[in-house]
């Protein structure tokens, strides 16, 4: 017997119908062709792995996120991937070993056993490029072009850029001398820009009052250009890897502006997301009409030790998915031309098909007995015989 | 435009002053008038008026650029998705628990009546005591008088309803008050006005 509600799907897992399907197809091979353009070699990291190694690096807040089950043969667990980062940086650190810059790109599915809080789904399709290998702005500069490139080219418009370094936050929380159970609090509350349960907990905290006076002012530390000189001018005091945060921050955006002059940018000191893996610059890319970000990203070095190699690293990544829904907003979907061949045993006619299926044409056979026709299978033209030819006929 | 969403009654009457001095004055009275969307006499400013509890939601999509909650929302909302800049200090009340006067706290598995269930959870997890949440939507009070539970965890302001109701506040859990909720694409991309706005506010906030 059937039963009523065998057509459910499990919550935020959903179906792509032919038009969407059809359009993130599309979409999906645009894009793994410019990331091709820019030298990122793409990779296929498997879609289960054992726990261990999806939850090292920069997978460490993933284990909630991650579907878990075990395997039968090793007797270890394994999960199903939450991201495909960690994957691939072990793919650069342990399989491809090169001692010069590794571009790689990857696409697929990946499952979070909770959706996030504002994102509902929990299979988003991930798409993302990372460079490994250096150390400087100049890649950093390169993987946001390469998004930005990405988002434009696939019609997306409008696009903000949100920029941060967590290499200040990580300095001052070193100079303070924090504990772990006194930053994660700090976190928690920067993460929320709560000033006033900042206040609180800073007056709380045994360290001197300059710092305490820095810290106190980073949930305000964002705008616009202007946040650059005012960081300067309120973390004066601060160890000097503060300082080079704040000067590689503005030569990042100086540089992305020579590229980018109309782009609107955003400056965020107190933007901490992916702090436990991240080391450096911090962005991600924001659109009028969705209230979070589209595209995120940053530089997270080191992350390669746990899989045999330290290296420098940075890199993005978005759904394509989300992608796709906001590009197809702005686009209108140029459907190629469906011709309609009727059910005819003819020479000629098989040879028409063939003929234009071989030049990339969308041909529909009619079946014998066959419900509906040419308009009905979406066609809007067919075949018909003029004199001995078959010819190509515009339905009206 | 900003699009600030604020929940009808005390919340309400109390953030106006913040928003007159932002030279922000709805053009309708939310208690009489049954729109949903204000227009204000500042044209780039409109108010959602929605539920109390919807706040957060609506900000955090980004359906309202900023908000007005009580932090006892935002705590059994689970805020991490949103900024939280400032204590307007308005809507002050207590959240505590409440129990039938004299009555002894039980030994075992404590029942716990309220509509704050992730807080309660986490509170009675902090002192070490096993607890079973029973939701409600309102009426509290009424719980431990009907024996559905030992306690309950509820909002406190004048203490009268627990009196009337022979209950007594027992343990303070946290002071409240309204916060200013910000969602955080609208901090990025419309960082001039809403920075403006905070600024205002918080003139404001050091005049009280």
């Amino acid at each position: 017997m059937q039963q009523k509600d065998s057509w459910l799907l499990p919550e935020g897992i959903e179906e792509l119908l032919p038009d969407e399907a059809t359009y993130l197809e599309k979409l999906r091979q645009r894009m793994l062709h410019l990331l091709g353009c820019w030298g990122y070699e793409l990779v296929v990291p498997p879609m289960i792995d054992f726990i261990d190694s999806l939850l090292t690096g920069s997978g460490h807040d993933l284990d909630l996120q991650t579907f878990k089950l075990t395997d039968q043969i090793s007797g270890k667990t394994l999960g199903f991937r939450a991201d495909m980062t960690p994957q691939v940086a072990r793919i650069d650190a342990h399989q491809l070993k090169r001692d010069w810059p590794t571009r790689l790109c990857y696409v697929g599915t990946v499952l979070h056993t909770r959706g996030d809080p504002l994102e509902k789904t929990r299979s988003p399709m991930q798409i993302g490029a990372e460079l490994y290998g250096h150390a400087g702005i100049e890649s950093d500069v390169e993987v946001i072009r390469l998004m930005l490139e990405l988002l434009g080219h696939s019609g997306i418009q409008n696009v903000h850029l949100d920029l941060g370094h967590v290499g200040i936050f990580r300095a001052l929380a070193n100079q303070a001398g924090l504990d772990q159970s006194e930053e994660s609090a700090l976190f928690d509350i920067l993460q929320r820009k709560a000033r006033p349960e900042l206040a609180e907990l800073i007056a709380r905290l045994n360290v001197n009052k300059d710092i305490k006076a820095m810290l106190l002012k980073l949930p305000e530390l964002n705008g616009g250009r202007e946040v650059i000189n005012k960081a300067r001018l309120l973390l004066a005091k601060a160890d000097t890897q503060v300082a080079q945060a704040i000067t590689d921050l503005e030569a990042t955006s100086d540089q992305l502006s020579a590229y980018f002059p109309s782009l609107t940018m955003s400056f965020d000191l107190a933007e901490l997301r992916g702090y436990h893996y991240h080391t450096g610059v911090v962005f991600a890319a924001f659109v009028p009409t969705i209230g979070r970000e589209i595209a995120r990203g940053g530089r997270y070095d080191n992350i390669g030790a746990v899989f045999g190699r330290a290296r420098p690293a940075t890199g993005f990544s978005a759904d394509l998915k989300c992608l796709a829904l906001l590009a197809k907003q702005n686009n209108q979907n140029q459907s190629m031309q469906r011709v309609f061949a009727p059910h005819l045993d003819c020479l000629e006619l098989r040879q028409k098909v063939s003929d234009l299926r071989a030049n990339g044409q969308i041909v529909i056979q009619q079946l014998p007995g066959q419900l509906g026709g040419a308009k009905e299978l979406g066609c809007t033209a067919t075949l018909t015989q003029d004199q001995q030819t078959w010819i190509i006929k515009t339905l009206d | 435009m900003l699009t600030i969403a604020v929940s009808k009654g005390r919340i309400y009457e109390e953030a106006l002053p913040f928003l007159e001095e932002a030279g922000i004055t709805p053009t309708d009275d939310p208690e009489k008038s049954r729109k949903l969307i204000l227009s204000t006499t500042r044209d780039d400013v409109q108010l959602v008026i929605i539920r109390a509890t919807d706040v957060p939601t609506f900000v955090e999509y980004g359906a309202a650029d900023m908000g007005i909650a009580g932090k006892d929302i935002l705590l059994e909302h689970g805020a991490e998705s949103l900024y939280e800049p400032l204590d307007l200090g308005i809507a002050k009340c207590r959240l505590m628990t409440a129990a039938h006067k004299d009555a002894p706290v039980p030994k075992s598995r404590l029942r716990v009546a309220t509509k704050y269930v992730k807080i309660a959870q986490r509170y009675y997890a902090n002192l070490g005591i096993q607890a079973e949440i029973i939701k409600l939507y309102g009426s509290m009070e009424l719980a431990p008088l009907v024996g559905l539970a030992d306690c309950i965890v509820d909002l406190v302001d004048t203490g009268n309803t627990l009196r009337a109701n022979n209950l007594e506040p027992r343990e303070l859990i946290m002071n409240i008050s309204s916060r200013l909720v910000v969602n955080k694409a609208a901090m990025k991309m419309k960082n001039q006005a809403i920075a403006a706005l905070l600024e205002q506010f918080e003139l404001t906030l050091a005049k009280r």
